[in-house]
């Protein structure tokens, strides 16, 4: 399937499916949310017959953009006095005077961007559960399908359809999308960069999906980090250095699995496989963030990555940098996780005995007990101690915690190396 | 306050040449849409009307006949109208001063509505 046209048309479907709503949906308004979403179906299909007959025009994102605002023309048309569009077009709507130029500004480049970001923002409402919040961007900004993001998230087809329904009725209840220059824009920007950070985890750490799908939440969480660069309202600090930490991880996607489709950790990947031009791009980004007095996890995450980045070898790692850097995470962003990496950073600098220390320090180690790499952190450090029988028996509890076929196999594989 | 009828007169070949290219055309909407931006941000716009086609039809006299619209030829076919509220008819007029048509040859005639009374 690979490159068939099939396979063409549904990666452009998906990437043109968020501009073509985010240009309905400011002619329609929010409320008509699934009267834009039948137009952009009704432009897929349109596409699908004809380009079967002639051929994919030469430019065909112009061409579905255009049938769409054809399209969006004869519903104007047909529907006005029946239907209540966008309240701040509704009048310039009901005539011929101004409706072309109308709908013809909306599909404008600078407008689509904006309306995008509008609908980015409106599906990070605060009543919302962040789960709901990325399935509903995956939905209507990424085009996925409700089977798509259900076999990204190990969930059910139908539990996905309810989740993507139900929010969709929180979005369509607002009466406008949300306006960036609104009073809650800075809170409501975070909820944006923690959807966006959960989604690219998601793809990056995901226990559940197959790797062609993780990889695409990975690229669709920065292709819309992306977007929140191209305004100047949204290009923060914070966007940049979240951007920074999608681009250094991205950059070691591909080493994270070997062949055969083996979890390779940190220490075993194949570092000149790393991704330079990404790790350009995301120091590039991290420099450009050290702006404002902001600082944010994202710019100690990313920080952290760019270390790893630029190391030849564990060996070789800035470790002591690392663990200063955890510290500040941990007074920005505690959280176990943090604490537990924080340790694993002071096992590399100052030994495993001190790493075990660390760990024993942890607060609230209750928080990790069923994380099956607080285990394996255990079992790595006794390991370097020469404590096979310890080892052995955290890796054994880590592997009764494997969430995923590829975290079992890899833990198995401590387990023996462990002696 | 009272309603105005604004009646958009213009000769066909005006309204030809002003509209020549696809590239024309959107400018000379563009300049519509903002000139009714405006009277509606001003709140004189009570509605915006409808431009018109030329083409049509002329239904005459008792005898009921009906004949194609002698459109093409007329030098001075009404292409659209709107209404608006002003103070008076000088009001009225004087806004009318903004409207693109005037720009292409053509005119603006300004008409108050009439209040019919028993």
């Amino acid at each position: 399937m690979e490159g068939s046209p099939a396979d063409l048309h549904e990666h452009l479907f998906r990437h043109e499916a968020g501009r073509m709503i985010a240009s309905l949906t400011r002619l329609f308004g929010v409320h008509n949310l699934s009267l834009a979403e039948d137009v952009v179906q009704d432009a897929f299909c349109r596409a699908l017959e004809v380009w079967k007959v002639h051929g994919p025009p030469p430019n065909p994102s112009a061409w579905l953009h255009t049938t769409a605002r054809n399209r969006a023309l004869d519903v104007i048309r047909r529907e006005r006095t029946a239907r209540t569009f966008a309240p701040e077009l509704a009048r310039l709507l009901e005539t011929e005077w101004t409706t072309a130029v109308v709908v013809e500004e909306a599909f404008a480049g600078d407008v689509v961007l904006g309306e995008q970001l509008r609908m980015m923002f409106s599906c990070c409402h605060p009543d919302l559960p962040e789960p709901a919040q990325i399935a509903l961007i995956l939905n209507i900004l990424c085009g996925f399908g409700a089977g798509e993001i259900a076999a990204a998230f190990f969930s059910s087809r139908a539990a996905i359809e309810k989740r993507i329904t139900r929010s969709k009725a929180v979005l369509a209840a607002s009466t406008s999308l949300f306006d960036l220059t609104n009073a809650d824009f800075s809170a409501r920007l975070s909820a944006v960069h923690r959807s966006l950070y959960l989604l690219f985890s998601e793809g990056y750490h995901g226990t559940s999906a197959k790797g062609a799908v993780r990889a695409e939440l990975c690229e669709e969480a920065m292709r819309l980090a992306a977007l929140l660069r191209e305004h100047p309202t949204t290009n923060t600090p914070a966007t940049r250095a979240l951007s920074a930490l999608m681009a250094f991880h991205a950059a070691r996607l591909s080493t994270r699995r070997d062949d055969a489709g083996e979890l390779q950790p940190l220490w075993e990947q194949d570092r000149a496989e790393w991704n330079r031009d990404l790790i350009l791009h995301g120091q590039e980004l991290l420099e450009s963030s050290a702006v404002g007095d902001e600082l944010t996890s994202y710019h100690l995450e990313a920080a952290i990555a760019a270390v790893h980045s630029r190391s030849a070898s564990v060996a070789e790692t800035d470790w002591r940098g690392i663990v200063t850097m955890y510290d500040r995470l941990m007074s920005v962003a505690p959280s176990a996780v943090v604490a537990l990496n924080r340790a694993i950073a002071i096992g590399q600098r100052d030994g495993p005995a001190a790493g075990l220390a660390a760990i024993a320090a942890i607060e609230d180690p209750d928080r990790l007990e069923s994380y099956p790499f607080f285990h394996a952190a255990l079992g790595e450090m006794e390991h370097r101690l020469g404590h096979a029988d310890l080892a052995r028996e955290h890796f054994g509890r880590a592997l009764g915690l494997a969430r995923s076929e590829a975290e079992r196999r890899f833990l198995e594989r401590r387990v023996r190396a462990s002696g | 306050m009272a309603d105005f009828v604004y009646l958009y007169r213009n000769a066909q070949p005006n309204r030809d040449a002003a509209m020549a290219t696809p590239e024309q055309r959107q400018k000379v909407m563009e300049r519509w849409m903002s000139w009714f931006r405006d009277l509606e941000a001003k709140g004189h716009i009570k509605s915006m009307g409808q431009p018109l086609d030329p083409t049509g039809k002329v239904v005459r006299g008792n005898a009921k006949t009906i004949t194609d619209g002698p459109f093409v030829e007329a030098k001075d076919i009404i292409g659209g109208f709107s209404i608006v509220v002003a103070n008076d008819a000088a009001h009225a007029a004087e806004l009318a001063k903004g409207c693109p048509a005037l720009d292409m040859g053509g005119s603006v005639e300004v008409r108050p509505v009439m209040q019919m009374n028993i």
